[in-house]
């Protein structure tokens, strides 16, 4: 049962690396009409996360199928329980990843305004509801004793549960619009830096807000000490990107993303899925695991496949290292 | 209300997303393999023109990637959102290889194919052309490990039930990715991607040579899909008849229901066509191969194939009562229809290959017909997969777990529907646009390579611009 405790912590580190990869494909999405003075510029949006938002989404899949082997029972409940939020991310993420492809496809400027609306309501509506469903998650639903979710949508719609979501839509967007500083020059980069500079007091506030909340409603020391680096990386971020150091307040962006969502795996342990109504039927790490076997299974496979992804996917980010600009979008053809 | 019965609407749901997930599918795995080809041809031999086809049918292929890509995502939340109680059931098997299929494929798959897309002008010649073959490969390794899952649901092979959890566990790896339907299914699938991915080829140019246009390089590109078509037309042959003895054994209701076969007979006929009564069980006229039958269940003549009735008296013993025979009518057109058109389409490829053979050109008639090649392979492998899903009702995972036990019991009616309705629209949507860019792409034909000089010699070479959003 150790290897549970060990794919718990697994599975959450799947979700950083979604939320801090796609976290900024979010933000780059979002900034569209505040930064995207005209078509040039917005291609030069897009082109920054044109080569990586596949494999950025893909660590969703990843984690979702990761789930589905490690906490069946956690897989589920959550995603037969949350069954809206969840159709509603989808159909975002198909119409945003079809956007990315085809918005190019055509130079009319009535069809490049449509894709637009779509990557920006494609990006948008995910930031938010992740934020809401994980928020969901920590906070507990209702449960039956056989582990379903009786509790329909109005109840995911809480207070806190709404915090949790406007958190990670102004993360996200602050992170994202780091992103465009690190990978755009010029008049865009200094337009992004002065956004960033507004998103980032609002990040600070309603996070703040957010992690204070989760820590003393749901936390425990150890997710608050988290809770507490998450808080500092944010104002890091801030105050770099203040003084126009890109490179490092993205760095510290990604820390606060990854050490966020940490808080929030933290705050749960060691139940997956809390039930509200009654603790007896909460899902546990427990109860709601894979076999021994299975685990063992997936633990070598883990082992030995994620350090490899991450080497060849550090090598693409490597590759398009360079800064997008207004001039490489224009020398290409159309 | 009936019609908002959550189990029919979310079978019509995984059946709706799944047939239209499974378009782009094949087309993807064919098409990165044919990119991949011509790239390797253009890397060998420095001609031009198959530069000019890499860059053509690579621009076919994203398009048709990038809904694969977005639609692939539905199909793995889908399994926890309207089928939570088989997720519960078999999650700790079935899991695994969803899992592998994410760590070791999906990841390799989006991460090379953003480096073909965009690496052009940023790597080495031959590192570009390694990251067209290493997408293929992430294809093709996403492909085997989503159908050792499928094949335990055909043929549960390696757990064991765990009582006080009420589910199957896994207690052998080995024996679920070495399942006999899921080494069978896998070279029948990929075959038949590469045939998908042949015959759009073949559409393709010959729709420009009817027009005597871009013949320099749409007359090789007809050639490599016509020889595709028919190499794996005929490989598709021996896998699919290996893939039929591997489900006699495994499910031998499948087989009886392909033939509406009620009653255990030994020298089983074939029947190519038949008209019957309104609920199939009886015959009113058919087209009969004798012996067929039992050629396709046991390699001999004269096996015996057990018929339908008998096979639901020993369900019936084994599992309780129930009605244990899939639609009959599904499993039976379903079945010839796939085999039917995928031989259509072989016929295709040796007739255009004969009307083209050396330098000859048929009439424009014969390049019109061609174009329509598309549609056989891919409504070929639509339908197998019909076949192979409605064939094993009424079973979610065969002789353990009921399609009806399956579905998630805290979703309403209303919430299938509402997904139902939203996917439905949405998947139309994109479908039109899809196809709209499709053909504007493919009609527009290959663009001119711009040359640039070699310095400080008068070489030429192609100018690699890498793709812009």
């Amino acid at each position: 049962m150790d290897l549970a405790y060990l794919w718990f912590f697994i599975v959450g580190f799947l979700f950083i690396g979604y939320f801090v990869l796609d976290g900024f494909d979010f933000g780059v999405g979002m900034s569209l009409p505040f930064l995207g003075k005209d078509d040039t510029d917005r291609r030069v949006l897009i082109n920054t996360i044109g080569p990586v938002w596949d494999l950025n989404e893909t660590w969703v899949i990843v984690a979702g199928a990761s789930l589905f082997a490690a906490f069946p029972e956690w897989y589920a409940t959550l995603f037969s329980g949350f069954y809206l939020a969840l159709l509603l991310i989808l159909l975002a993420l198909i119409v945003r990843g079809v956007s990315f492809e085809y918005r190019h496809k055509n130079p009319e400027s009535k069809w490049k305004k449509w894709f637009d609306g779509m990557i920006i309501v494609g990006s948008a509506l995910p930031a938010l509801l992740w934020g809401v469903a994980f928020a969901n998650i920590v906070q507990g639903v209702a449960l039956s004793e056989n582990h379903i979710y009786t509790g329909g949508l109005l109840p995911l719609l809480n207070p806190y549960a709404l915090l949790g979501g406007i958190t990670t839509l102004v993360l996200f967007f602050t992170h994202g619009v780091v992103f465009i500083t690190l990978k755009t020059e010029g008049e865009l980069k200094e337009r992004a830096r002065k956004l960033a500079i507004k998103s980032g007091l609002v990040t600070i506030v309603v996070a703040a807000t957010f992690l204070v909340w989760t820590t003393i409603a749901f936390g425990s020391v150890l997710s608050g000490a988290v809770a507490v680096i998450a808080a500092l990386a944010l104002i890091t971020a801030y105050l770099l990107n203040l003084r126009g150091r890109e490179g490092w307040s993205f760095a510290f962006m990604s820390v606060t993303v990854a050490t966020a969502v940490l808080s929030l795996f933290l705050a749960l342990f060691p139940d997956v899925m809390p039930a509200s109504n009654n603790p007896a039927y909460s899902l546990t790490i427990e109860n709601a695991s894979s076999s021994d076997y299975t685990l063992t299974v997936m633990t070598w496979t883990a082992l030995i496949f994620l350090p490899v992804v991450m080497v060849y996917q550090g090598w693409t980010y490597w590759v398009f290292r360079k800064r997008v600009t207004r001039q490489s979008v224009l020398a290409a053809a159309h | 209300m009936e019609w908002l019965d959550p189990l029919a609407l979310a079978r019509w749901q995984f059946g709706l997303t799944t047939v239209y997930h499974f378009l782009f599918v094949p087309i993807t795995i064919g098409m990165a393999l044919s990119v991949a080809l011509f790239q390797t041809a253009w890397y060998r031999t420095d001609k031009v023109h198959y530069l000019q086809l890499t860059r053509f049918f690579g621009n076919l292929f994203l398009i048709n990637f990038a809904m694969g890509v977005v639609t692939g995502i539905v199909q793995e939340f889908q399994f926890g959102m309207n089928w939570s109680d088989y997720s519960r059931f078999v999650g700790d098997i079935f899991g695994a290889p969803l899992a592998f299929e994410g760590l070791m494929a999906f990841f390799f798959e989006a991460t090379f194919i953003g480096l073909w897309i965009f690496g052009w002008d940023k790597l080495p010649r031959g590192l570009h052309l390694a990251t067209i073959w290493l997408t293929w490969v992430g294809t093709v390794l996403s492909a085997y490990f989503i159908l050792a899952a499928n094949a335990f649901m055909q043929n549960p092979v390696g757990y064991e039930m765990n009582a006080e959890k009420g589910r199957a566990e896994l207690v052998d790896i080995v024996a679920v990715l070495a399942n006999p339907i899921a080494t069978n299914q896998f070279p029948h699938t990929i075959l038949g991607s590469i045939m998908v991915a042949a015959a759009i080829i073949v559409s393709v140019s010959a729709w420009h040579l009817s027009r005597n246009q871009n013949l320099d390089t749409m007359r090789p590109a007809l050639k490599f899909g016509l020889w595709a078509l028919l190499g794996s037309g005929i490989m598709m042959f021996i896998s699919g008849d290996s893939l039929g003895l591997a489900m006699v054994e495994a499910q031998p209701m499948k087989m009886a229901a392909a033939e509406a076969l009620y009653t255990t007979s030994a020298n089983a006929s074939f029947s190519v066509f038949s008209i019957g009564t309104p609920d199939g069980s009886s015959e009113i006229w058919s087209v009969r191969v004798p012996g067929l039958l039992s050629f396709l269940s046991t390699h001999t003549f004269t096996g015996e194939v057990e018929g339908i009735n008998d096979l639901q008296a020993a369900y019936t013993a084994a599992y309780g009562p129930g009605d244990y025979a899939p639609l009959i009518w599904v499993t039976y057109w379903s079945f010839r229809w796939m085999i039917g058109l995928g031989a259509l389409a072989a016929f295709v490829a040796v007739v255009g290959l004969w009307m083209t053979r050396g330098n000859r050109n048929p009439g424009k008639w014969a390049w019109k017909a061609a174009t329509w090649s598309w549609p056989l392979p891919l409504l070929a492998m639509t339908l197998g997969w019909i076949f192979t899903e409605m064939g094993r009702q009424p079973w979610i995972v065969f002789g353990l777990l009921k399609t009806e036990d399956g579905v998630s019991p805290g979703v309403t009616g209303l919430e299938v529907l509402i997904s139902l309705v939203a996917f439905t629209a949405i998947y139309g949507v994109l479908a039109v646009v899809e196809a709209k860019l499709f053909l504007k792409a493919a009609q527009k034909g290959p663009a001119p390579v711009e040359m640039t000089k070699v310095d400080g010699s008068d070489e030429e070479q192609p100018v690699l611009v890498g793709t812009v959003y």
